[in-house]
């Protein structure tokens, strides 16, 4: 009996051709226990060398081989080829970044937001080395711990038709990331990060789709973290208004 | 072989885009509820001057209120408020995180609290226009 194949139907740009993108189809081996990578590696290595793709782990670590699976904003190293046999299945960059070429995305923005919100423990006045560590309680450590289990994978952006509309929106990584660290009883930085994150174009541009939470492949629950950053620069508002004399 | 190029594609967004996934359609929904929300608060302005206008404007307008289309939009409406105002408080959980004595409390308490201010309110109203 001959082996099961499935097809795998690709994005191809190659800027240098001045050709408009189009799909290329590549039937291959079908396995039970290949990834979607693993499809794609094998067309890399056996069918057309010249195929550009991001990957690294292939285990859902590093964040690098997100791409759009028949629509959907995943991991490739974690979408298996059963979940789609015997159908084709579609692969894309991933959606509302340029397309450098082929599935590799231009990721210029998202770093550029990402430096923004400034993700690392601001101090007033750092205590010195002498006087130990920052000491946390379990329950502090619970109250940022799933928001830095981030991989800047950017799938919640793929995910995020508020970011495709709207490219200036900080996005849900970026934004949960500010909250990763807003919430740390260690960090002194929230004013600061206010000033990006209270903006139109920071937590007030996301209308709670939702879908970056659904896209996540390890839980942050980047919708969430951005609605409860919504409330507090609410209250912050109200206490500004109500208390004007007095220091928040 | 040619020269590497550097020239980014970029693609837009079709006006179809909220068909393509049932997640952003039911998002859609909610954002479109506020259509028959708004239609629906003009009409009760107009009512509000109908019955400054006089008893003959009032009760004309009161019967333009009891013709079956008007009626129909009315159940519309109330099916669009509905639908928001569940999957909104269904959704206040998400940015509500309230700790009691270090724990999170629950999901279902804080839906379920909104829901218990929704028929408060919504009693009140009841009482003070009845």
């Amino acid at each position: 009996m001959a082996e099961p194949t499935i097809a795998l139907e690709i994005f191809r740009y190659h800027p240098e051709q001045g050709e408009a993108p189009s799909f290329r189809r590549y039937e291959i081996p079908y396995r039970e226990d290949w990834v979607v990578l693993d499809g794609i590696n094998y067309i890399k290595d056996q069918i057309d060398g010249t195929l550009a793709y991001r990957w690294s782990c292939r285990m859902g670590v590093c964040g690098s081989c997100g791409m759009m699976i028949n629509g959907t904003p995943r991991l490739s190293c974690a979408a298996f080829l059963r979940e789609y046999f015997p159908n084709p299945v579609r692969v894309e960059p991933l959606a509302h970044f340029p397309v450098e070429r082929d599935l590799v995305i231009v990721m210029d923005d998202f770093m550029h937001k990402l430096r923004e919100v400034k993700p690392w423990l601001i101090r007033g006045q750092e205590t010195p080395l002498s006087e130990g560590e920052y000491r946390q309680t379990p329950a502090e450590v619970d109250e940022y711990k799933q928001y830095s289990m981030c991989i800047n994978c950017m799938l919640c952006y793929a995910a995020c038709p508020v970011y495709g509309l709207e490219p200036r929106f900080l996005g849900p990584a970026a934004i949960a990331l500010a909250q990763r660290y807003n919430l740390d009883s260690r960090d002194e930085g929230r004013r600061e990060r206010q000033e990006v994150l209270n903006t139109e174009e920071g937590i007030w541009d996301c209308t709670l789709v939702g879908e970056c939470t659904t896209a996540c492949p390890v839980h942050v629950d980047p919708a969430g973290s951005i609605q409860r950053a919504k409330v507090t620069a609410t209250v912050d508002w109200y206490k500004d208004v109500l208390l004007p004399w007095g220091k928040r | 072989m040619g020269e590497a190029v550097s020239r980014p594609y970029r693609r837009t967004m079709p006006a179809t885009w909220w068909l393509t996934n049932r997640a952003y359609f039911l998002f859609m929904v909610r954002e479109l509820t506020s259509v028959f929300i708004a239609i629906y608060l003009v009409l009760l302005l107009v009512l509000i001057s109908k019955v400054a206008a006089g008893r003959e404007a009032y009760e004309a307008y009161l019967t333009f209120l009891g013709t079956p289309a008007v009626l129909a939009f009315h159940v519309l409406a109330l099916a669009a408020a509905l639908y928001h105002s569940i999957t909104w408080f269904n959704l206040a959980p998400k940015g509500l995180v309230v700790r009691v004595r270090e724990r999170r409390v629950p999901d279902a308490i804080i839906a379920g609290s909104n829901y218990l201010a929704w028929i408060a309110v919504s009693a009140l109203l009841w009482w003070v226009v009845l």
